[in-house]
């Protein structure tokens, strides 16, 4: 049997890191699916350390959400219109059962190129807490996920919160995700978009589109493409092609890659026109 | 030692922290009403409160319930209660296998939300998933939790809609095949193919044997039988445990007890794999060069099955319209959500097996064989089935559990795991169909040229069964007098496919209805109105030349009249892409033109117990309730009277199995007999005409005629056998003939109609579509019970659109409920079921056959609506958002 320590605070958990050999567990909705019929090795549980649950106001305006906190805690949240995106994402994560113990922190370590809160946390330019003996780092979250299933993660880290800088608390935020059935949908594309306006024109603009890619991407292209355009003009300004050569989409059970392209351009449109609504 | 509160008491549990907790509350803590169904938090069968939050039990590891409120099925709480009751009053519950998950979750609900709506009570159960009931029913009682003391339960026989007479048991947490083992068991694994084809040799099986925790192992060398099993008797191929090669992915090759307690871990299992070319397509498989996966079968050709009549070519000849086209489909996976699960033991000298069935006494017969044991020798219980739809049909553990009691003497218990149900069970046959079909100036069918290519995988199963069911029913319901139908099932290494609600006749009516639609185009006529045109009519014969007596399609299709007529006039208003699209189906009950019996034993004891030996399976759709109210009817007693004495090969007679939509005809007609043979013997005993009316009174049984009351002392008659003092047992076989070479005789005694329209949106940039409403119209002769018809129309029209939209399985790929997509809470839309009553004469009080009709016209009613709104031409399912827009394109 393995050894399993489920700490209440942080400088615990640091302690058992620096120990080393011990696979992470936050809400568990990946690693016991892919773990066979039990879930075996040295298990630190950090579920229970206090500054990893949570959404707390940050020093810049923005927001820092630790990263055991639930989809379900996130959906249920006071947050403002430039999170909405995300806001909506944590009801689309499987259905209630695993919203209410599937994490936001585990969701991005997992690193699935179709993870449902990727898209809305790259159109607020969120940033990762990374924890380790050694002190704390950050890193942008579009340089945290490296690849399918790969993070920046140092063995002896953990990723601690996600951090969303005041700056981008601007704007509204949309979240549209299309699948072949009503609930427990995974991905076949998905877009988060934030927009804000100034004098009904656009005047910054954050699109991220997931399940298309290895990782999921921002479309600067896109977004420069939409800057000073009025709502009526936001369909001349998005061009499929553009949003094509951005992503990198895959033929899969799903659909196929000439499919995504095309439904991504789609989900764009449809995105920020909500975002402008 | 882990401590938290289950269902309000305290308990304490000395287990690995990382256990899941579905673990430690049915292994460890007994409380089985917490069912797993994947182990992966995709169908939310598990599912159970934590301080009040409904989480999927097996991803939640035990140390993490430390302190906290768990509750499950079990729990005696206001809010399950009223739930409980709601469910049956609406028929919620068929299987019962995901009742448990729903009604933790509407507990959940109700507590945030005491008056939920139609789109809450979704929303707050879209992480369960059902495959029996199409959702709605569910809806239903989630929004009508009030004290239901308007809706007392029913009474009376045929026609009532009666609660099911078992429905407690599955609002409780029923007891399915992983729910029982005896003390002590050892528990089986079976070591399975990772390759489609692939030759295999073991290592030292004598050093694995010894290793710490493993009691036995046995390979293909330890069957003491014939290793042979196979649904029909002269195709039988498929071997318990393979010897070497394996055929496909998922293939047993040999099997390992583990000691209970102990790690049952497969991965030093010594064995090498060398990976065959494998066949993975019929075109493959028939190709020249192609080498014939069984010696026996040259072309890797099962058999085909052929229907001709009249001259095709001077018919087309003589048709102002032909149309021409070609439909494919793919393997689909059943899906229930119980995966196969079951023990054995002994009984003095005789091997015990329980486990999930939809057919017993197969079971019992095909495992005697495996086995080398006499019939007499084995006993198989059916656990609740938590789903069957076909594929527990064949055996599955049986086999594996019987060998391993019978080798050590001891109990054991097996459970597939999801992954290895999705791989190692039958499946649907993926069809590749062409063909033409002509009709003349007025838009009458002429003539009918069909071509079906069917993969039945790498064991033979029920494909002879599709192959001769689908020539048979490949006009549909419509007059059609010259046909030439082959259809055949083609060998390869993919998955077996077997029975699967329908046989093969969903799949060719996705061919025939879409054809018929573009048929109707070319003459010009409504599409409604072209099938009422060509409806079968009393009279008529069929392509086999069968004269029909009772057709119900016609009037299933002037049902639709007014519901087509507002459908298409919604959707020539609304905004957006809407369509509307119509198909029908015909379905013979009961096996193909081969005999098919049902026996019913019906006895009264001395002390006053009137026992229904009732070998039907119920697995969800039923029987138990309906052929209970067929004998009530027929004796002339109340259905509260009735004990059920369910289905074992020790205590029923043979009921036949739960196939073939026979179960309310055949069982049905002989329950009939029974509870009329019963109700003859007792009105002789008494003297009494057949107006009397019968009463039971403790140990009296009480004949009133006139007015005038006769007491019958129960106790004072002598035993007739069985331990009753009065009993009947009867049989019924439909009457049916043999098919000869061209196809012609008379294959069924009854069958069953119906046609649904279907109503949708397409998304034309997307190419995704949103179902609005499914008006379904089936002919069902008599509706023993209407409500039971209505569950059955639901879950048919659920698999009818996962058919159409979304079910595609894929060995290796899709073996999990979160890549195998089935039906959600959210895609079935409203039903409205309009239920027709024209008697078959055949049928017991008229009524006919439903659980496989239901499903065979909603998927080609999806492609003909989606067609109608955007002129998109699928030739093949399912209709993923990909393929609906390139057919968009293709149509532009």
């Amino acid at each position: 049997m393995g050894r399993y320590a489920r700490p209440s605070t942080l400088t615990e958990a640091l302690d058992l890191m620096a120990q080393g050999g011990r696979r992470l567990l936050a809400g568990g909705t990946d690693l016991y699916p892919g773990s066979g019929p039990t879930l075996s090795g040295d298990i630190l549980d950090l579920t229970g350390v206090d500054r990893f649950t949570g959404l707390e106001p940050a020093a810049d305006g923005g927001l820092r959400i630790g990263a055991c906190t639930t989809w379900s805690q996130i959906a249920d949240a006071d947050l403002p219109p430039a999170l909405d995106a995300l806001r909506v994402a944590a009801r689309q994560v499987g259905g209630r059962q695993i919203q209410n113990v599937g994490t936001i922190g585990g969701n991005l370590c997992n690193a699935s190129p179709a993870a449902d809160g990727v898209p809305p946390l790259l159109a607020v330019e969120a940033r990762v807490e990374l924890v380790s003996p050694r002190g704390i780092r950050d890193l942008p979250l579009a340089e945290f996920i490296t690849g399918p299933r790969q993070t920046a993660l140092r063995p002896d880290e953990a990723l601690a919160a996600v951090l969303i800088p005041g700056a981008a608390f601007t704007g509204r935020s949309a979240f549209v995700k299309l699948g072949a059935r009503a609930y427990l949908v995974i991905s076949i594309a998905m877009v988060a978009a934030r927009i804000v306006t100034e004098g009904g024109r656009v005047r910054e603009a954050a699109i991220a589109v997931g399940a298309c890619s290895a990782i999921a991407r921002r479309l600067p292209v896109v977004e420069a493409a939409l800057m000073g355009a009025a709502a009526s003009e936001i369909a001349d300004r998005i061009d499929p092609a553009e949003v094509a050569a951005a992503l990198a989409p895959i033929d899969d059970v799903r659909a196929t890659a000439a499919y995504r392209a095309g439904a991504a351009a789609e989900l764009v449109h449809r995105a920020v026109n909500e975002a402008l609504a | 030692m882990i401590t938290f509160t289950l269902n309000g008491t305290p308990v304490a549990v000395d287990c690995p922290p990382t256990e899941r907790l579905t673990e430690v509350l049915r292994d460890r803590l007994g409380r089985t009403g917490t069912k797993v169904g994947c182990d992966a938090g995709d169908c939310g069968a598990c599912t159970v409160l934590m301080d009040g939050a409904q989480v999927c039990a097996c991803l939640v590891p035990a140390a993490r319930a430390e302190g906290r409120q768990i509750e499950t099925v079990e729990a005696d709480t206001p809010e399950l209660n009223r739930l409980r009751d709601a469910f049956l009053r609406h028929g919620a519950a068929q299987c019962g296998i995901c009742t448990p998950g729903m009604l933790i979750a509407a507990t959940d609900l109700l507590r945030r939300n005491s008056a939920p709506s139609e789109s809450e009570a979704s929303e707050a159960l879209g992480g369960v998933l059902c495959r029996c009931t199409g959702y709605r029913r569910i809806i239903a009682a989630v929004c009508d939790t009030g004290d239901g003391s308007a809706a007392a339960p029913g009474t009376g026989a045929v026609g009532a809609s009666l609660r099911r007479v078992d429905g407690m048991a599955k609002v409780m947490g029923d007891s399915f095949g992983a729910d029982y083992a005896p003390e002590g068991a050892l528990v089986v694994k079976a070591l399975r193919s990772p390759h489609d084809h692939a030759t295999f040799h073991f290592g030292d099986l004598a050093a694995f044997a010894t290793r710490p925790g493993v009691a036995a192992v046995f390979t293909a060398q330890d069957i003491p039988g014939r290793n042979i099993f196979g649904t029909i008797p002269a195709f039988a191929d498929q071997p318990a445990i393979a010897p070497s090669p394996a055929r496909f992915r998922g293939e047993c090759v040999a099997l390992v007890a583990f000691e209970p307690g102990t790690d049952a871990d497969l991965a030093e299992f010594p064995v090498t794999w060398t990976p065959l070319p494998a066949l993975m397509s019929p075109a493959a498989a028939e190709a020249p060069e192609a080498q014939a996966i069984h010696p026996n079968r040259p072309g890797n050709r099962l058999i085909e099955g052929t229907v001709r009549r009249g001259d095709i070519d001077a018919a087309f000849a003589a048709s102002a319209h032909v149309v021409e086209g070609a439909m494919q489909t793919g393997f689909v996976e059943h899906a229930y959500i119980e995966p196969e699960a079951g023990a054995a033991w002994m009984e003095g000298d005789v091997l015990t097996i329980r486990a999930c069935t939809q057919a017993p006494m197969m079971d019992r017969d095909e495992t005697a064989v495996v086995l080398g044991l006499g019939v007499e020798k084995i006993r198989i219980i059916p656990a609740a089935t938590g789903g069957g739809f076909g594929s527990k049909l064949d055996v599955s553990l049986q086999p594996l559990l019987g060998l391993v009691t019978l080798k050590t003497g001891r109990p054991c218990r097996m459970t597939y795991s999801r992954g290895e149900s999705m791989a190692s069970t039958t499946k649907r046959h993926p069809a590749e169909m062409r063909g033409r079909i002509g009709c003349d100036a007025g838009g009458r069918i002429t003539a009918m040229d069909f071509e079906g290519r069917f993969d039945t995988g790498a064991y033979a199963s029920w494909g002879p069964t599709v192959a001769n069911r689908v020539p048979v029913h490949i006009t549909g319901p419509y007059r059609t007098p010259t046909v030439r139908a082959r259809a055949r099932a083609v060998h390869t290494n993919g998955p077996v496919s077997g029975a699967f609600r329908g046989f093969g006749v969903p799949q060719g009516a996705l061919w025939q209805e879409t054809l018929y639609d573009r048929l109707a185009g070319k003459a010009g006529i409504d599409r409604l109105e072209f099938r009422i045109l060509n409806a079968l009519r009393n009279g008529d014969h069929t392509a086999t030349g069968q004269h029909l007596a009772s057709v119900g399609i016609g009037a299933c299709l002037e049902a639709l009249r007014p519901h087509w007529a507002r459908a298409l006039a919604d959707a020539a208003t609304a905004p957006g892409r809407r369509g509307v699209g119509v198909a029908s189906c015909w379905y013979g009950c009961g096996n193909t033109g081969l005999p098919n019996p049902s026996t019913i034993r019906l006895g009264i004891k001395a002390q006053g117990a009137l026992v229904l030996h009732q070998g039907a399976v119920d697995i969800g759709q039923g029987a138990n309730t309906v052929i209970t109210q067929i004998a009530a009817e027929a004796l002339g007693l109340p259905v509260e009277a009735f004990e059920l004495v369910g289905a074992d090969t020790a205590l029923t007679p043979d009921a036949g199995k739960t196939s073939a939509s026979r179960q309310t005809f055949v069982t049905g007609r002989a329950a009939q007999a029974a509870g009329a043979a019963l109700r003859g013997a007792i009105l002789r005993l008494a003297n009494a005409g057949d107006g009397a009316s019968l009463a039971l009174d403790g140990a009296r049984l009480i004949v009133t005629e006139d007015g005038v009351p006769r007491g019958i002392d129960l106790s004072a008659l002598p035993e007739q056998g069985h331990g009753y003092v009065l009993m009947a047992e009867e049989t019924y076989d439909p009457p049916t003939s043999a098919l000869d070479a061209d196809g012609q005789g008379v294959p069924y005694a009854v069958y069953g109609y119906g046609a649904q329209v279907v109503e949708l949106e397409v998304d034309p940039a997307l190419g995704t579509v949103r179902l609005l409403k499914i008006t379904a119209a089936h002919d069902v002769g008599r509706a023993i019970n209407p409500a039971l018809v209505q569950g059955q129309i639901e879950g048919g029209i659920a698999q009818g659109i996962g058919l159409a939209l979304m079910e595609e399985y894929l060995p290796g790929r899709t073996e999990n409920l979160h890549d195998y997509l089935i039906p959600t809470i959210g895609d079935v839309p409203e039903v409205e079921s309009l239920i027709l009553e024209v008697p078959d004469p055949e049928g017991p009080y008229g009524a006919r056959g439903l659980g496989e009709h239901v499903l065979i016209p909603t998927a080609p009613a999806i492609l003909n609506a989606i067609r109608h709104a955007t002129g998109a031409e699928l030739q093949r399912v399912p209709a993923l958002p990909h393929r609906v827009l390139a057919a968009l394109d293709t149509g532009r």
